[in-house]
């Protein structure tokens, strides 16, 4: 007994049995189109120069952000190291002078006492020469029309 | 369409081991020839070249003989025309790496369809996970698929009709459980007997009875429209 007519005695509704039968024909002939299709191989092309070209971006990407960062680096530690020297020299210098000003002080306070006397004393006789000679040339510069006027003063100020 | 890369892959791993394999076949001829030796009749014993090529020839004869079939059991099931010709491949790809392993207990033709069936679980519990959106668009639908059918010489009307069958065929496949969807199509589309069928599925021949009747009690609600 063949596999079909079993088949046909499982099933013993009509309609079902026919609705299979259908529904391998359809899967048989289905199948035997799919399978008779020629195949087609896609062969991918490998661009190796778009490969390199992304491999050498990436590289050059890299290696300059490194450079970048790296000189970036170098800078920051010039300057610090600058600022520093800077820093040095001022508080030497800040050191010395304040050495030197200790080192002159006494003698500023000695001679200091000895000196201010002399000073005001010559600043003084300096303005009464400024004052002499401005009175001199004021009354060289009188005019004689103004003469009476000069005599009345000089007797009011005696009076 | 995804493009077909794998058809080449595989022949070329075929022809590779073919150089390397020795198949069943070839160690059964040299045993035999030894036993004719030590029955003293002169046979010229199989030089490993000879076996080797044995045995490619043996396994090209099984692919030739039982592609089709199991492409199409695959094609039933998957309702993909892309990946049940990646999945046939697969599948005797690892005939081919597993050949010196099949002793004989069963059928070539069992035992092929015995890893068909494991390579579809496989890709049902894959598709599960990841590639569910992608099968579910190369998947062809139902009524595609029931437009296939063969001319005959069937008026117009008895076409329309049985299309219409088919077509509520494979909305009743298509709710199937795995195991039920493979049950049924053996039975119904490659028409094996029941312990082939159990052989196949490593199932005792009463569970396929019980899912055989389940499948069918869906097709027939399904004609009779009462689900």
């Amino acid at each position: 007994m063949s596999g079909r007519n079993r088949l046909a005695e499982e099933i013993d509704d009509p309609i079902v049995a026919g609705a299979l039968k259908h529904f391998k024909a359809s899967v048989d002939a289905w199948s035997e189109a799919a399978y008779k299709q020629p195949r087609t191989v896609v062969k991918t092309v490998r661009h190796t120069w778009r490969l390199a070209a992304t491999w050498a971006l990436g590289c050059m990407l890299a290696a300059g952000s490194l450079a970048g960062t790296l000189y970036e680096h170098h800078v920051r530690q010039e300057s610090a190291r600058i600022e520093a020297t800077k820093a040095a020299i001022r508080a030497a210098q800040q050191k010395t002078a304040v050495e030197h000003r200790t080192a002159e002080q006494p003698v500023a306070v000695t001679s200091a006492g000895k000196q201010q006397p002399t000073a005001v004393k010559r600043a003084a006789s300096e303005n009464e020469d400024l004052l002499a000679t401005v009175d001199s040339d004021v009354s060289r510069q009188v005019p004689a029309a103004m003469e009476p006027l000069a005599q009345m003063m000089e007797s009011n100020g005696t009076n | 369409m995804r493009p077909f890369c794998r058809p080449s892959a595989f022949w070329a791993l075929w022809r590779l081991g073919a150089k390397m394999d020795v198949g069943v076949v070839n160690l059964r001829r040299m045993v035999t020839s030894t036993k004719s030796m030590a029955a003293g009749t002169a046979v010229k014993p199989m030089t490993a070249d000879a076996a080797e090529e044995l045995a490619a020839r043996e396994f090209a004869n099984v692919v030739e003989s039982h592609r089709p079939q199991i492409f199409r059991f695959l094609l039933a099931s998957l309702r993909d025309v892309d990946l049940a010709e990646t999945l046939t491949q697969e599948c005797f790809l690892k005939a081919h790496r597993n050949w010196r392993h099949f002793r004989g207990d069963s059928s070539a033709m069992t035992w092929l369809m015995r890893i068909a069936i494991n390579l579809q679980k496989d890709h049902w519990r894959n598709r599960r996970l990841q590639f569910w959106r992608h099968t579910q668009a190369n998947a062809v639908s139902v009524d595609e698929a029931s437009d296939w059918l063969p001319n005959g010489e069937r008026s117009a009307e008895q076409q329309i009709l049985a299309r219409e069958q088919v077509a509520q065929v494979w909305k009743a496949v298509e709710r199937l459980s795995a195991r039920q969807r493979t049950v049924f199509l053996l039975r119904y589309v490659e028409e094996r007997e029941l312990n082939y069928i159990a052989r196949a599925t490593g199932l005792s021949e009463g569970t396929v009875k019980a899912h055989l009747s389940r499948a069918l009690g869906r097709v027939r609600a399904e004609l009779r429209g009462t689900r």
